[in-house]
C-alpha cells in the first residue's frame, strides 16, 4: 500500500492506494494517527486507489472518525470510494457514519 | 463445468495475505464469478486467515494456513485448516452495524463479513487444529431450487 499526504491550511488530504488488509492497515493508522497527534482533526482520505480493504481497514476508519469527531473538532470524510468498499461499508452499518463525496475538491471545500 | 480443486500452505504471517488474496481471486476467477462476488470470497478469506493468525496461532509465524479450494456445479468451497490453538469465533460478541460511532467495537468484525458474504460457514475443532469451510454458491437457492 502507498500513502500519500497533502496538507492544506485548513485541513488534510490522504490518498491510499493498494491493499488495505491486517498487514497494511497499520500503515495507514499510522498515516491518519500522525496527523490527529498534530492537532489537526479535518481529514479527507481519498480511496480511489484502494483495490480491497478488509475489516482491519474499516477498524483504522472508525478508530480515526472518533478521534476526529470528539468535541466536534472535526472530522474523517470519504471520497471516491470504490463500489465494492462501499458494499463492505454499508453492510458494517458505516455508511451514516461518513461524509462520501464523489471528488476530492468537494470534500475539501466542505471540510 | 468439471470439478477443479487445488490446496495451497502459506505462511501464517499478515505478509501472506495479499498472496493468499490474489490465489482466492484466480480461482474464484476460474469459477466464473461475478467481480463483486469474487471480491466478496477473496474478504471472506482475508478476514478468516487474519483470525487464525491473530486468535489461533495468537501471533504471526507460529504455523502454517492449509487452504484447500474446491470449485463444482454448486460453487465454490474453501476449506482453511491451521494447527493452532482451537478457536471459536462466535464465542466472540457480533459486532452492531446499527451501534453509533461511540459505541461502535474493534472485534468480531471477521466472522460478520464471512457470515454475510458467504452462503455457508462450518467451523469444525480437530485434534490437530481448527478446519474451517467457507462455501459460495453460483446461484443462491430460490423456492424453485428446492
Amino acid at each position: 500500500m502507498e500513502i500519500e499526504h497533502i496538507q492544506y491550511k485548513h485541513c488534510d488530504l490522504v490518498k491510499a492506494k493498494g491493499r488495505i488488509d491486517s498487514y497494511t492497515a497499520p500503515q495507514l493508522s499510522e498515516a491518519l494517527n500522525k496527523i490527529t497527534e498534530s492537532g489537526r482533526y479535518k481529514i479527507a482520505l481519498d480511496l480511489s486507489g484502494v483495490e480491497f480493504m478488509s475489516s482491519a481497514g474499516l477498524r483504522a476508519l472508525i478508530n480515526t472518525q472518533k478521534v476526529c469527531k470528539r468535541y466536534n473538532r472535526g472530522e474523517l470524510v470519504l471520497v471516491n470510494v470504490p463500489e465494492n468498499i462501499r458494499a463492505a461499508l454499508d453492510l458494517a452499518g458505516f455508511i451514516p457514519l461518513f461524509k462520501i463525496y464523489d471528488d476530492v475538491v468537494a470534500a475539501i471545500g466542505n471540510l | 463445468m468439471s470439478d477443479h480443486s487445488i490446496k495451497r500452505r502459506f505462511a501464517g504471517r499478515y505478509a501472506s495475505l495479499a498472496e493468499i488474496g490474489e490465489f482466492i481471486r484466480r480461482e474464484a476467477q476460474k469459477a466464473g464469478f461475478s467481480d463483486f462476488n469474487i471480491y466478496t470470497i477473496e474478504m471472506a478469506v482475508d478476514e478468516a486467515c487474519s483470525n487464525i493468525i491473530e486468535h489461533a496461532y495468537q501471533g504471526e509465524d507460529k504455523g502454517e494456513i492449509l487452504l484447500s479450494v474446491h470449485t463444482d456445479e454448486k460453487g465454490l468451497t474453501v476449506v482453511l485448516e491451521d494447527y493452532g490453538q482451537p478457536f471459536d469465533p462466535r464465542t466472540i460478541p457480533p459486532p452492531r452495524p446499527d451501534a453509533p460511532l461511540e459505541e461502535q467495537r474493534e472485534h468480531g468484525w471477521g466472522l460478520y463479513f464471512m457470515q454475510q458474504w458467504m452462503d455457508e460457514v462450518h467451523f469444525e475443532f480437530t485434534p490437530t487444529g481448527n478446519r474451517l469451510r467457507l462455501v459460495k454458491y453460483r446461484h443462491t437457492p430460490t423456492r424453485d431450487d428446492r
